[in-house]
């Protein structure tokens, strides 16, 4: 026993490396990294030098140069004098708006598909399965042409609406156009407006706040923070007493009457689109190119969200359904109160790539015309200067952060909706 | 994975910018086919026939370079582009030539690193709209919906116009012809714009042209011509010798129907140089002394290219005005072969 409670010394010898099981797998480790690196190294510099034999070393001075080319839908302020880095803003911002709309109807249709697909009414389920199986099962580049299509060759022209006798007209008492260049819709406008806030003074970054917009908002906030103030009073003396205070009058009151009392003092009215030339003007435009990308997207992404939300109510146990059915709960208050907030944490994490994969498949985006930023950086700008490997690696960038954001974001509620075990 | 991303697009880069520093004259007569980049399809200019053969303007410049370097009229690879996807492909080395009605303008020669190698058409930028919409001048087109194909140059042509005039307009950017066409049709958008010879071409393909006019003003120059990678100069000079054969043969009325002829019984020294029956200007070139025979053989030379594929005779209908000879009062003027 003696002996093998000391070994002997084994001297170590390079070859140990190689035949040593011990040592043998950090070996062929470190030099699969000294490959990679290699390789990577390598392709490095290739792209380097053929650049610079090219006569174009990476170079960033394009951004401050005029981008000389106009954008239609633009949230910020722009026109072609403004730099390419501001065209790049306006088009990531367009391409936040497309995922923000796309993500929020996306998440109501397949939540109400994927409920409507375990309906015991055979003709609604099978409605909702026809729905899943024709939209997961065509490429998103398609949906989004044929819807284009279906708005150009299907709604009347601006030029419809006019003459005597038009052979078109405005749809909600004549409040809302919709034409084949995309819903002109009524506008909130102010009298009395407060003006806007400039930030960056006359950088590429600037923006402006709308401070109406900013007062609402303050108002509302504050309104429902009241709200909740009292509704926590009524559960105290609910706890107290027994008896429930009725507050919604007071609750509609503290949510109502001070932003009416707000509107009013600014002048509130809605602007509403008017034939004027070609076109309609004032009102809302919602072009075209936005609705068809927008409403492709969600149909989309909605059918496989729709999976998702049945896979995970379906892994819910039926137990839990009969229970709360013993409890009295009606069908809807079941599924609400019981199987969809235990369906959550099934649903969550598969629910983060398709809002990943709905903000990506928004690149498509210029298949229609829509200037996001892969049609405006990873286009126009990506053509007018010549400085396509610059461009692509940002608009990379770009859309790695952005993804990287919703995926943070989702992260946390997924956490927040979490089983919490004790 | 944000490495892996890079570094595939480095490899994507440096594998383009690989094939662009070998000799291109070398590289087709290895390949025996010429990797020519045309238009996605615009009729007149570049377009497939019923056969599936592609016919056109700018696809006789690519038939006449594979004919004077290959000798073969059809040893052409023909890779549509669009106006967003040509300069990539030309740098990337996908294409050898790339003759797709492109303007020559400053940056793309000497920012993008392109060589025009000349004009083969000189065009301006235009209007089109419908007749029922009463305009008569592109300045009233105050608040119109307007359709341009995004990546060219007359999207940025378009914003100095109206900038200038101090007129607003809706731009709505889309990505062929072919698009903008059913946009245009359907009146999703008031005026199409582009160049004036691409406006006739797509006129000329609707159902009922006579109900659309070209508006008077031409808002731009806008010479296009052919073009090649830059730094690669014995390739520039073939092409742009091969289209300068070809004007050069109409100026001196050489055509494809007497070219065989004329190569033997001609006493003008300027035709037997061009010809190659006297002296050596096809050698200089890396060719052999035919080639501009060849070349004017594969579609004619440049007056007979202009008139079987744009000419009044055609359906585009389009006259040859700035695009005559400098002999008949227009701007063609090749330099002398000598």
């Amino acid at each position: 026993m003696t002996t093998l409670s000391d070994p002997p010394k084994q001297q170590f010898r390079l070859s140990m490396l190689l035949y040593d099981t011990r040592y043998r797998s950090a070996t062929i480790q470190v030099l699969a990294m000294f490959g990679f690196m290699l390789l990577a190294a390598w392709l490095i510099s290739n792209a380097a030098q053929n650049l610079a034999a090219l006569g174009k070393p990476i170079s960033f001075s394009f951004f401050t140069e005029s981008a000389s080319y106009d954008i239609n839908q633009r949230l910020l302020e722009y026109d072609s004098r403004d730099t390419h880095l501001r065209a790049a803003l306006i088009g990531l911002l367009n391409t936040l708006v497309v995922a923000v709309l796309g993500c929020i109807t996306a998440t109501i249709i397949g939540v109400f598909v994927g409920i409507l697909r375990l309906s015991s009414n055979w003709l609604v389920a099978r409605i909702m399965t026809v729905y899943v199986e024709i939209f997961r099962n065509v490429p998103v580049l398609l949906w989004i042409v044929f819807a284009m299509a279906i708005l150009i060759e299907s709604l009347p022209s601006p030029r419809d609406f006019r003459g005597e006798d038009p052979a078109a007209t405005m749809d909600m008492f004549g409040t809302v156009a919709i034409t084949n260049r995309g819903v002109y819709i009524p506008e909130p406008l102010f009298t009395n407006s407060l003006g806007n806030l400039h930030i960056f003074g006359d950088s590429s970054l600037r923006f402006d706040i709308s401070l109406d917009l900013v007062a609402v908002l303050a108002v509302l906030a504050a309104s429902i923070f009241a709200m909740r103030k009292v509704a926590a009073r009524a559960a105290r003396i609910q706890e107290e007493t027994g008896v429930r205070p009725k507050t919604w009058y007071i609750q509609l009151g503290i949510l109502f009457v001070p932003l009416l009392t707000l509107l009013v003092a600014l002048g509130f009215y809605l602007g509403y689109p008017e034939l004027k030339g070609f076109n309609f003007t004032g009102g809302t435009h919602l072009r075209n190119s936005l609705i068809a990308l927008w409403l492709a997207l969600s149909l989309y992404t909605a059918a496989f969200i729709a999976e998702i939300v049945r896979g995970g109510i379906l892994a819910i146990s039926h137990g839990q359904t009969e229970a709360a059915a013993a409890l009295g709960l009606r069908s809807g208050r079941i599924m609400r109160l019981v199987v969809l907030p235990q369906a959550m944490r099934v649903i969550i994490p598969p629910m983060i790539s398709n809002y990943l994969n709905l903000t990506k498949n928004s690149s498509l985006a210029i298949a229609v015309g829509y200037m996001d930023i892969t049609g405006t950086l990873g286009g126009i700008t990506m053509n007018q200067t010549g400085r396509e490997l610059e461009c692509v690696l940002l608009l990379m960038l770009v859309y790695l952060a952005i993804s990287l954001c919703i995926s943070s974001v989702m992260n946390w509620y997924n956490k927040r909706m979490k089983l919490v075990e004790r | 994975m944000k490495k892996s991303v890079l570094f595939g697009a480095l490899t994507v880069a440096s594998l383009a910018a690989g094939a662009a520093a070998a000799g291109t004259l070398d590289d087709v007569k290895a390949r025996g086919k010429l990797n020519c980049g045309v238009v996605t399809g615009l009729a007149g200019f570049g377009a497939p026939d019923a056969n599936g053969e592609w016919k056109g303007f700018d696809v006789a410049i690519c038939r006449a370079v594979a004919a004077a370097v290959l000798g073969d009229a059809s040893a052409v690879e023909f890779v549509p582009t669009t106006g967003k996807t040509r300069f990539t492909a030309l740098a990337s080395g996908e294409i050898d030539l790339l003759a797709r009605n492109t303007t020559w303008t400053f940056s793309r020669d000497v920012d993008l690193k392109f060589d025009f190698i000349g004009v083969n058409y000189y065009d301006g930028q235009g209007f089109l709209v419908p007749k029922e919409l009463g305009v008569s001048s592109a300045k009233e087109l105050d608040g119109a919906t307007v359709c341009i194909q995004t990546g060219t140059t007359t999207e940025l042509n378009l914003a100095d116009f109206f900038r200038v005039n101090n007129i607003s307009y809706e731009p709505v950017p889309i990505e062929t012809n072919a698009e903008g066409q059913q946009q245009y049709l359907a009146g999703a958008c008031d005026a199409y714009t582009t160049d004036a010879s691409g406006l006739a071409a797509t006129r000329a393909a609707f159902e009922d042209p006579s109900a659309h006019v070209i508006l008077p003003e031409i808002i731009s120059k806008e010479p296009l011509g052919p073009l090649v990678r830059h730094g690669d100069n014995n390739w520039g000079d073939v092409v742009r010798w091969t289209l300068n054969a070809l004007i050069t043969a109409e100026e001196l009325g050489v055509t494809s129907t007497n070219v065989s002829e004329i190569a033997s019984n001609t006493e003008n020294p300027e035709i037997r140089r061009l010809l190659g029956t006297e002296g050596t200007l096809g050698e200089m070139l890396g060719l052999d002394n035919e080639w501009a025979k060849r070349a004017i053989l594969a579609g004619g030379n440049y007056g007979e290219v202009f008139a079987q594929n744009i000419g009044e005779t055609t359906p585009i209908g389009l006259a040859r005005g700035l695009n005559a000879q400098w002999t008949d009062g227009g701007l063609l003027y090749a330099p002398p072969f000598r």
